[in-house]
């Protein structure tokens, strides 16, 4: 039979997108941020404040509190103090209506959130609306729920609270990463002592407000913002009862390292290098828009990005034009517009670090293909980016970029794709797309992965636990399973 | 003459006609019939005394609309579930003088609504929790996935509880929907303005028509056809009466219904759980073949 040819799409017309951007007219920012300590915002005791800018436009925003030690001293304590006197003691259920309230505000107050997302961390606005903001408030409804049903979770085990629970996040995902620190540990009854990424800490100051407004106990929830000293200060404060991390794996390790010996619980949800596998029976359409999204969501700043494609050699040819082609017709651009698929790189930093790896996929052979479309020329921006040719031993294949970078490698048989998909560090998630069900179980047995999508990818619902094998971290967040890092038995 | 001419000037109040709910409708017993309810304040409401063609009305909605509610994401009903506690939170004025006029004291009628709210907003929690702790993947020795999980069984008829107006009623309806079946419950005969009440915040809180159907009447009456209806699949009677209890029993061996007699103290904190709504859950097995190539890989 002879190969049904795959027609070549043509870019040349003259289509365009009319702009579409969303009303930036409706939010409430402020020009200087605070602590959020013991229920009010404080000023920092250094005095000491830094710029959050745009990426997109490298604007200033606003003025953000640089917390010092002192100062993280002072809200590691109002969360002891809130939780010796008021949230240890509360009744369950009335704990869950706090939780309730706050899932209720966020919802009320989405379309803000999500522009602010977007204004800060440079993410495309659809993503931020329709995934980032509901996702946040659904997993605040979600552990509301579970707050008077622990014993039913860990029968005969009469679950308890840990105490203080430290928390630092990163910037990829800000209120929802928020949202999954938060809101177990509230359920499960710990005060939390939080901390944002240096480069997106407007949303979770506006959670500040919510948090405020819902009328949580005073010094439930504190908000630090800061940069590393203020994260280590959290770490080795000898009040915290737990750390819970969400970051590179280099930070991981070194918390484990600073908090050994002490009796301090431990969550890390570290970096990833998922393997995408297409298999010569896929649904090839549908796997070409899965690589899309596994790599390209979020500007791929996305710890469990499907950042290593692996296709089977047969179908190798049609996949990677489909994917050129498709690659071709992605809009990188302003973040607020509705029809922008690729937004801006979250910080001058990441930009540095992506375009780095980008020398060195070229310098180790492999070959680079990138979109043709142009991208703004201020703010920070990359192109979506093919590696061909790549290896198992290339660093593009075995480091985290964090950014729009696909490198992608074949093979040609199932025993030679889950050994190559497994030989890394990383073990976060991982994708496989065929038509064969048998298979994607016998994938979903051996590939070393916390979380694997089977024709889908970069997919989250409050009720599924993810978290990694191996170095990308231990401790599940979602689900029943993101309950226990929250708990003692 | 004072007293005449204030009586002349004051405000009549408007009094509501307590109607059934059927499909998300408002309708007086298509039977025409009534029974009189004294209130504390003397007045007498005209009570809906609903026939057999009433309750098969109901199943016919609760039937049409148990496709949808079943297929709606386990997070939605539980959004759902929250917004009815919240619309009866804003109406609790409303019920606690609806309760004192059927009798409870001031302390009892806050105590009743407050306790039927938190109930609502505790199932909420359950839609999309008690699946997580009644699935299970079975580790069966052949190469197969192999996993069990709950299911809704359907429609189900209730007997709510006599002697609660509106918590008894609640305790059942909420797990009962939380796991996504459509019902039809019997009001208490002796307190059902509040069910009534209770249908109007149904009926504004996104509750899709027909999950929950609320009738009013006379469980000697009702119960022989509640119990022999061959497209109900479950039925609950919250009051312990023997001789009714027998004939429903036998008559649920028609069509192999599911047959719970929750007599319970429903302020009793202990009579709430996930045991409410797997009562009233099938469980379904799936079988999948696994293939079995690549053990070296799994060695990192």
């Amino acid at each position: 039979m002879a190969k049904k040819e795959t027609k070549n799409l043509e870019f040349f017309t003259d289509w365009k997108y009319a702009p579409s951007p969303e009303a930036t007219d409706h939010i409430q920012l402020k020009k200087q941020y605070d602590l959020f300590i013991n229920g009010k915002f404080v000023k920092p005791t250094s005095g000491k404040y830094y710029d959050t800018i745009n990426p997109a436009t490298e604007e200033k925003i606003a003025s953000i509190a640089d917390a010092n030690e002192k100062d993280v001293d002072i809200a590691v304590k109002a969360a002891k103090n809130a939780y010796d006197k008021v949230w240890s003691k509360m009744p369950a259920k009335e704990r869950a209506k706090y939780i309730f309230r706050i899932a209720r505000l966020i919802q009320e107050r989405a379309r803000e959130l999500s522009v602010i997302e977007t204004l800060n961390g440079g993410k495309a606005i659809r993503e931020s609306r329709d995934v980032d903001i509901p996702l946040a408030a659904n997993h605040f409804f979600y552990y509301a729920g579970w707050a008077d049903k622990l014993e039913y979770a860990f029968p005969n085990r009469n679950p308890k609270s840990l105490g203080v629970a430290g928390q630092i996040i990163p910037w990829n995902f800000p209120l929802l990463m928020a949202a999954w620190k938060i809101a177990p540990a509230l359920a499960t009854g710990n005060t939390v002592v939080l901390k944002p990424a240096e480069t997106t800490p407007l949303t979770c100051l506006k959670l500040a407000e919510i948090i405020q407004e819902s009328g949580l106990p005073d010094g439930v929830v504190n908000i630090v913002t800061g940069f590393g000293p203020t994260g280590a200060a959290i770490v080795n404060h000898p009040l915290v009862n737990k750390i819970a991390f969400t970051g590179s794996t280099n930070v991981g390790k070194w918390i484990q390292k600073s908090i050994a010996g002490t009796d301090k619980k431990l969550t890390l949800e570290l970096g990833g290098k998922a393997a995408n596998i297409i298999f010569e029976d896929a649904p090839i359409n549908q796997a070409v828009e899965g690589i899309i999204n596994g790599i390209f969501f979020n500007q791929g700043h996305v710890c469990c990005a499907g950042s290593r494609l692996f296709v089977q050699e047969s179908v190798a040819d049609e996949v990677i034009k489909k994917l050129k082609d498709r690659l071709e017709t992605l809009i990188v651009g302003d973040p607020l517009d509705k029809n922008t698929d690729i937004g801006a790189i979250n910080s001058k930093m990441q930009l540095n670090k992506i375009n780095e790896y980008l020398k060195i996929g070229v310098n180790d052979g492999a070959d680079m293909y990138q979109s043709s479309c142009s991208i703004p020329k201020k703010g920070f921006f990359v192109r979506p980016t093919l590696f061909l040719n790549t290896s198992q031993s290339h660093r593009i294949s075995q480091e985290e970029i964090f950014g729009p970078v696909l490198a992608i490698q074949t093979f040609r048989t199932v025993e030679e794709v889950i050994e190559k998909a497994n030989n890394i560090p990383y073990g976060l998630s991982a994708g496989v797309w065929t038509d064969k069900g048998s298979r994607i179980f016998n994938m979903t047995s051996k590939l070393r992965a916390g979380v694997v999508w089977a024709n889908t990818y970069n997919k989250f619902d409050p009720t599924s636990p993810f978290g990694g094998y191996k170095e990308s971290g231990f401790g599940r967040e979602g689900g029943l399973h993101g309950l226990m890092p929250y708990l003692k038995f | 003459m004072q007293t005449l001419r204030l009586n002349i000037m004051e405000r009549i109040e408007v009094l509501k006609t307590y109607k059934i709910f059927i499909g998300g409708q408002f309708p007086r017993t298509e039977s025409g019939r009534y029974y009189p309810l004294k209130l504390k304040n003397n007045m007498t409401v005209n009570v809906s005394l609903s026939s057999r063609k009433d309750f098969r009305n109901s199943v016919t909605a609760a039937r049409s609309a148990f496709s949808g509610w079943s297929a709606r994401a386990a997070f939605n009903r539980g959004q759902i579930l929250y917004r009815i506690a919240e619309m009866l939170e804003g109406r609790k004025e409303q019920f606690l003088e609806e309760l004192k006029q059927l009798g409870y004291t001031a302390v009892n009628a806050k105590k009743e609504i407050e306790q039927s709210i938190d109930r609502l907003v505790y199932y909420a929690g359950w839609c999309d929790k008690y699946q997580q702790m009644h699935s299970a993947v079975n580790p069966v020795a052949t190469s197969h996935f192999n996993f069990s999980v709950p299911e809704p069984m359907g429609v189900v008829a209730i007997m709510a509880d006599e002697s609660t107006a509106l918590l008894g009623l609640i305790s059942v309806v909420a797990p009962c929907i939380a796991g996504g079946n459509t019902c039809i419950v019997l009001a208490s005969e002796n307190k059902p303005t509040c069910a009534i009440t209770f249908a109007e915040v149904l009926a504004t809180s996104d509750v899709p028509g027909g999950v929950v159907n609320i009738l009013t009447g006379n469980r000697k009456e009702l119960h022989s056809h509640f119990s022999s209806h061959m497209d109900v699949n479950a039925i609950i009677n919250c009051n312990s009466e023997k001789d009714f209890n027998k004939t429903i029993g036998e008559n649920a061996s028609l069509n192999v219904k599911r047959v719970y007699t929750w007599n319970k103290n429903w302020s009793d904190e202990k009579e709430q759980g996930p045991y409410f709504i797997t009562d009233l859950q099938e469980i379904k097995t799936t079988w999948h073949p696994i293939e079995n190539i690549g053990i070296s890989g799994i060695k990192y």
